[in-house]
């Protein structure tokens, strides 16, 4: 293939009247190609740019923009910047208490490693009993979880919400770390990549006298480490966004140390329900919005490869 | 001789006099896991189809678990109580309730918007990003930035980008094209364009990316055979990347129709004001399948729970039709 990948590029033409055909129906090509990439890329981008610059911007000056016809999106010097609104989001106060932000980005925090750590944990130990242990009803109870699947999350909801209040975990930590913490996804996908060492070194590792587990934490880790990576960038990305949970059953004040639950996601919702109503607190909407943005943008941006890789791996397999 | 004697006594302590059994090994590595998934995800399921067949359904205060039928006979000894009933009523309710009707209606028009142009445009996006070297790493950073953003946060942005003034960023695009001022949010069509236009963006990285993983692996010789036979750049698209992406198109076919008739959190916050308003006058203007779940799921919990169970059948459904499409059109 490499060849025939050097030769792809040498074209050769009978007339001069051909080659500028050639020539022109590929930079006509080229044109549509970037213009279309361009449009939709642009698209992507829009929402980033607008909400970067309208939250540093004043909020009298968005409302009259607003009112009269007259958005600005360039002219960076009467847009009258600020951090103004970012002040506003971190002095915010509902009914009297004043509403912590930072109370939601700690609680998120916590709750992603956290959660992540147990569904590593669990899910590692899991799919290593499937692919390379034996024992009698494997293939059965596999079947089974893979089937649960396909059942949505609501139908879990009804009845983990009620038995997390009879076992006390209302607005706790383990509430939002365990009860969603295992994933059979993530089984299923690792024990994809585990089932594709092969199983002479499982064999080697034996005489050499290893046993089960050191042979899973000694050679099956190292080598399915890029999977259990992205398992658990996606385990990070998902706790930040996860809502519906976090709202039904955290929404309170902890009972042990009294500080608000909330997590980004759902505490985010409720400042923009209500604490931050009406078209005159658009700007620090804004500036909530991005606050909550940029940790995962440095996040993205730290570890770009690994999780664009991560999430197409992930998408494959699955 | 004495190495070998060495050899041999360090062999003999070595030698454990008894091994673990496999299967016991296996469920030391099995039990955390499964201890949490048959707590909250085996129990639940079966409990809340329990609970979609009793019909009055309330949780009883001082019952002391979560476990529909010890409800259930708690307040069958409770005369003050005792109004459940072992029934099909809660279908029966929820298939005549207009705001049923509403919601699957609002959910199937998403879906059959949304899916097929978000699989279009991806596949689109995934071939141009293919067929080019210069820029490739920068525009796929860019395609795929909205998967990692808040879906919450950005739907707030989103929904200021509608805004109803003639100053709104859409407006104000609309208006370089001689278009007029909409107030996108108060009718339920331009809301549904908004909501549209909001679920692609955040749906389309995955895919894109998921495709693109794809064509990387397509054997480049197809595409010279093609070439060499003159075939024109739309064949070549049907013909071969089509046919040779079809697992990858299969897989992002039943995901997003899953997704998408799971749609909730987008509109949420699109329209703001908390969990349960789904824009409108009565808050219920695009309810989904899951919004009406969560609505009721505090008052109504047997409704909630009939629902939840017809959504699973109607994803059974819709994954069961699509494995056997697959069967004759996808190429492993």
């Amino acid at each position: 293939m490499a060849g025939n990948a050097s030769s792809r590029n040498e074209v050769y033409f009978t007339s001069d009247k051909q080659r500028r055909i050639y020539l022109a129906k590929k930079i006509i090509s080229y044109v549509l190609v970037y213009g279309f990439l361009t449009i939709l890329g642009l698209f992507m981008i829009i929402p980033f740019y607008f909400m970067i610059i309208n939250s540093f911007k004043d909020a009298n000056i968005y409302q009259n923009e607003l009112l009269y016809n007259k958005l600005n999106l360039f002219d960076f010097k009467s847009m009258g910047l600020s951090m103004n609104n970012f002040k506003a989001i971190f002095n915010l106060k509902l009914g009297g208490k004043p509403v912590n932000i930072g109370w939601f980005f700690f609680n998120t925090l916590v709750v992603s490693l956290l959660s992540t750590i147990f569904t590593l944990i669990t899910t590692v130990l899991a799919s290593f009993a499937f692919a390379r242990i034996n024992f009698k009803g494997k293939d059965f109870l596999f079947s089974i979880l893979l089937a649960t699947m396909m059942i949505p999350g609501e139908m879990m909801i009804i009845t983990n919400y009620q038995t997390a209040l009879t076992w006390n975990m209302a607005n706790t930590y383990s509430a939002l770390i365990f009860v969603h913490g295992v994933s059979v996804f993530y089984i299923f996908y690792l024990r994809q990549t585990f089932q594709q060492i092969p199983n002479e070194l499982y064999l080697a590792s034996k005489v050499d006298g290893y046993g089960t587990f050191s042979y899973l934490w000694k050679v099956m880790i190292p080598i399915a480490l890029p999977t259990i990576i992205s398992i658990a960038i996606l385990s990070l990305m998902g706790a930040w966004n996860s809502y519906v949970w976090p709202n039904l059953i955290a929404s309170g004040t902890n009972p042990y140390f009294g500080n608000s639950m909330k997590l980004v996601s759902n505490g985010l919702m409720d400042m923009f329900t209500n604490s931050l109503t009406g078209e005159s607190n658009d700007t620090a909407k804004m500036a909530a919005a991005l606050l909550v943005t940029v940790p995962l943008f440095i996040f993205f941006l730290i570890f770009r490869k690994k999780i664009m890789s991560g999430v197409s791996r992930s998408g494959i397999k699955g | 001789m004495e190495n070998s004697n060495i050899l041999d006594q360090t062999l003999y302590v070595r030698k454990r006099k008894w091994y673990m059994p496999e299967w016991c090994k296996a469920w030391i590595a099995l039990i955390p896991a499964l201890f949490f998934l048959i707590i909250f995800m085996i129990y639940p399921i079966l409990n809340t189809i329990c609970i979609s067949f009793i019909e009055n359904f309330t949780w009883v205060g001082k019952s002391g678990s979560s476990f529909a039928l010890s409800n259930f006979f708690a307040a069958m000894n409770n005369p003050r109580i005792n109004t459940m009933y072992f029934n099909f009523n809660n279908y029966i309710n929820v298939l005549k309730d207009t705001g049923f009707k509403d919601a699957l209606f609002n959910t199937i028009m998403l879906v059959i918007v949304q899916v097929p142009l978000t699989i279009l445009i991806g596949l689109l996006i995934a071939v141009a990003l293919n067929s080019i070297k210069p820029l490739k790493a920068f525009f796929q950073t860019v395609f795929f930035l909205p998967y990692v953003t808040n879906t919450i946060a950005l739907g707030v942005v989103f929904s200021m980008m509608f805004s109803s003034g003639a100053g709104g960023l859409i407006n104000t695009i609309a208006g370089w094209f001689g278009g007029n001022p909409v107030s996108w949010m108060n009718n339920k069509w331009t809301m549904f364009f908004v909501l549209t236009v909001y679920s692609i963006w955040n749906g389309l990285a995955f895919k894109i990316l998921v495709f693109s993983s794809g064509l990387a692996t397509i054997d480049k010789q197809y595409y010279d055979a093609a070439r060499i036979d003159g075939s024109s750049k739309f064949t070549i698209f049907r013909r071969i990347t089509v046919p040779l992406l079809s697992p990858q198109i299969l897989y992002i076919t039943v995901t997003s129709f899953i997704g998408a008739f799971k749609a909730y959190s987008q509109i949420i916050s699109l329209v703001g004001g908390g969990a349960t308003n789904f824009g409108g006058s009565d808050h219920k203007m695009w309810i989904t399948v899951v919004g009406y779940i969560y609505y009721y799921q505090n008052d109504k919990i047997g409704q909630a729970s009939a629902a939840a169970v017809i959504l699973l059948l109607i994803i059974l459904l819709i994954t069961g039709v699509q494995m056997l499409v697959s069967k004759k059109r996808v190429h492993y």
